[in-house]
């Protein structure tokens, strides 16, 4: 009883409290996935209660199923191929950009700067709007549906490499660069041979975030949407998540949520190579997860 | 030295020059248009809108609509718009008093669990906003496992539709969706505060709750307000947490009314000038976000 009322009268000096509101927020945090995930095993048809277990809804079902009901596997490749496209246009896009930026002094980089910092703060319905109406009005030759989505979603992630990159661009500073120089090699070559090396971890980092906010996004996946079949899985989880007659959507939301683990933990491994090799030390995650929170903040 | 100094400005302008112009195409450009077509014209016989490409010539019509909704009391917008604030802000408060604490105690007593804790919160930014709201869907429902725990223990006589346009559901939906988008910010900037600071203030004679109470607590105030920004400004615009945790125009968001002018195809002009006047409220915001942390850190630096 003493002891509970010293932790009630100081519950910031002794770390009870805060351990049980940690552990019941992670609690809370991660139990409704994994509910969500159990009900796509479902027997039955059920999206509410546990209806014993089968693969039925993931390729059992013969009209249903993730694999036979082509709007639900669609939508899976649609996310997938945005996703890579995604990746493979941003991150070079992006890391030109953030070491253009960083190293250029000229006017226009302060501006540019702003540029790309304020697609952070835009939310994502001004700019699902704002994409919507130029692909309406004004570069109409650009068609709704993968291109434009496609578009949009480099548009919004460009700004988090050109975050993860100049963060450790800053960080290493320009006397490696001046070094190449002043041993005879031209900016090129100092760019590719000392520069470029050192940014690989940053690289990987930042195409795994590209990856993540590629596969989660929805809104301007659907104001680009030409139709059922541009739909991502996001767009379908919310177009069918509050009538669907079976747990199929629910399968269809795990089997994403699965790919973007593998796929995100690929690149961790991938990243906590490269950068050990380049001399990162201390926890892994710890920088990971401060990178993804200065990349927000 | 070599005289390169020009040139290689030229070289590394050259190498922002693909990013920038994509950003302008993509991102100034479409603002433009969205000017234009607020400040254009319909067509009277398709509804289609006539985007006003010279500034001269714009007409305000869909302007005057949105401010005289906004203004009159009662009117749809004005609803729908302190409905919006309200619920923003009663979210955003609930995710300070989560993101607070946890951030806290993972940033200094996460210990050697700080890898797994740090796994835990970084975890829902890979899982899809969408699925996470599909997961409290299914907790919801008549039958779900939220109308049984609440059963079982006794708060509740019978079920209860949880899903039927409830305000609660939605703003539980917003606080579920975006903490983890505070957290982090917040346990990054708690994790950089100096221990060699409480201790002093320990050493001082302060007691644990008055050394957070007044160095650490003032200290976070910066990330406190960027998580705040960051949380708030997504919200502002969401119209997918309401219409599948409620679907009742009930409880329907700025968002949603966006949504309904610019998809639904009558009145487009209306919907961007919606998003015009909304962008400039949020900017409101955003400005007095920056001045009040440059603020808090000229304070804080003496």
């Amino acid at each position: 009883m003493n002891r509970l009322r010293n932790v009630w009268s100081n519950p910031w000096g002794k770390p009870r409290f805060l351990v049980l509101f940690t552990a019941l927020y992670l609690v809370w945090s991660i139990v409704p996935i994994l509910v969500a995930v159990r009900f796509s095993f479902n027997e039955g048809r059920s999206r509410s209660t546990a209806q014993g277990w089968s693969t039925r809804w993931y390729t059992g079902d013969p009209d249903l199923s993730v694999l036979h009901d082509p709007t639900l596997s669609t939508a899976l490749f649609q996310s997938m191929r945005l996703a890579a496209i995604a990746v493979l246009v941003t991150v070079p896009l992006g890391v030109a950009l953030a070491i253009g930026l960083t190293r250029w002094k000229g006017r226009g980089a302060a501006t540019s700067r702003g540029i790309s910092l304020a697609t952070l703060v835009t939310p994502e319905i001004v700019m699902g709007t704002a994409l919507f109406l130029v692909f309406v009005h004004l570069l109409n030759f650009i068609p709704l549906g993968t291109i434009a989505q496609a578009i949009g979603h480099i548009t919004f992630s460009l700004v988090f490499v050109v975050i993860i990159v100049r963060a450790r661009l800053l960080a290493i500073g320009r006397e490696y660069e001046e070094a190449a120089r002043d041993l005879g090699a031209s900016t090129m070559q100092a760019l590719r041979l000392a520069l470029l090396p050192m940014l690989v971890p940053a690289v990987v980092a930042s195409a795994i975030i590209v990856f993540a906010i590629s596969m989660d996004d929805f809104v301007i996946s659907q104001f680009l949407s030409s139709g059922t079949a541009t739909d991502t899985v996001p767009v379908r989880i919310y177009s069918t998540g509050r009538t669907a007659p079976t747990p199929a959507v629910n399968a269809l939301a795990t089997l994403t949520l699965g790919f973007t683990l593998v796929v995100t933990i690929i690149g961790f491994v991938l990243w906590k190579a490269v950068r050990s090799v380049r001399g990162g030390t201390g926890s892994g995650m710890q920088e990971f997860a401060t990178l993804d929170a200065d990349t927000i903040a | 030295m070599r005289g390169n100094t020009k040139g290689g400005d030229a070289f590394w302008a050259g190498l922002a020059l693909p990013g920038v112009l994509w950003l302008c195409l993509f991102f100034l450009l479409p603002f433009y248009v969205i000017l234009c077509v607020a400040l254009g014209t319909v067509d009277p016989i398709f509804q289609t809108p006539q985007p006003e490409w010279n500034p001269l010539e714009w007409n305000t019509g869909a302007f005057e609509f949105v401010f005289k909704g906004l203004f009159t009391s009662g009117a749809a917008f004005q609803t729908v718009f302190v409905r919006t604030f309200f619920y923003v802000l009663i979210a955003t408060a609930l995710s300070l008093l989560i993101a607070y604490p946890v951030a806290y105690f993972v940033a200094r007593y996460g210990g050697r669990w700080k890898g797994v804790l740090l796994a835990g919160l970084v975890a829902p930014f890979f899982i899809s906003y969408l699925m996470r709201m599909l997961a409290w869907i299914n907790l919801l429902q008549d039958d779900g496992w939220v109308n049984d725990v609440l059963v079982w223990i006794g708060i509740l006589d019978a079920p209860r539709n949880w899903l039927d346009g409830r305000a609660s559901s939605v703003i539980l939906g917003l606080v579920y969706g975006y903490v983890p988008f505070m957290i982090l910010p917040l346990y990054a900037f708690l994790d950089r505060i100096d221990r060699s600071l409480l201790d002093a203030a320990r050493d001082l004679g302060a007691s644990p709750f008055q050394a957070f109470r007044l160095v650490t607590l003032p200290l976070s105030i910066p990330a406190i307000l960027a998580g705040i920004v960051i949380i708030a400004l997504p919200m502002f615009g969401d119209y997918y947490t309401p219409n599948l945790l409620s679907g009742s125009p009930q409880t329907s968001m700025l968002g949603n009314e966006i949504y309904l002018y610019i998809k639904g195809g009558q009145q487009i002009p209306v919907g961007a000038a919606l998003v015009v006047v909304m962008m400039l409220f949020l900017l409101v915001l955003m400005g007095y976000y920056v001045v009040s942390t440059a603020r808090a850190q000229r304070r804080l630096g003496g």
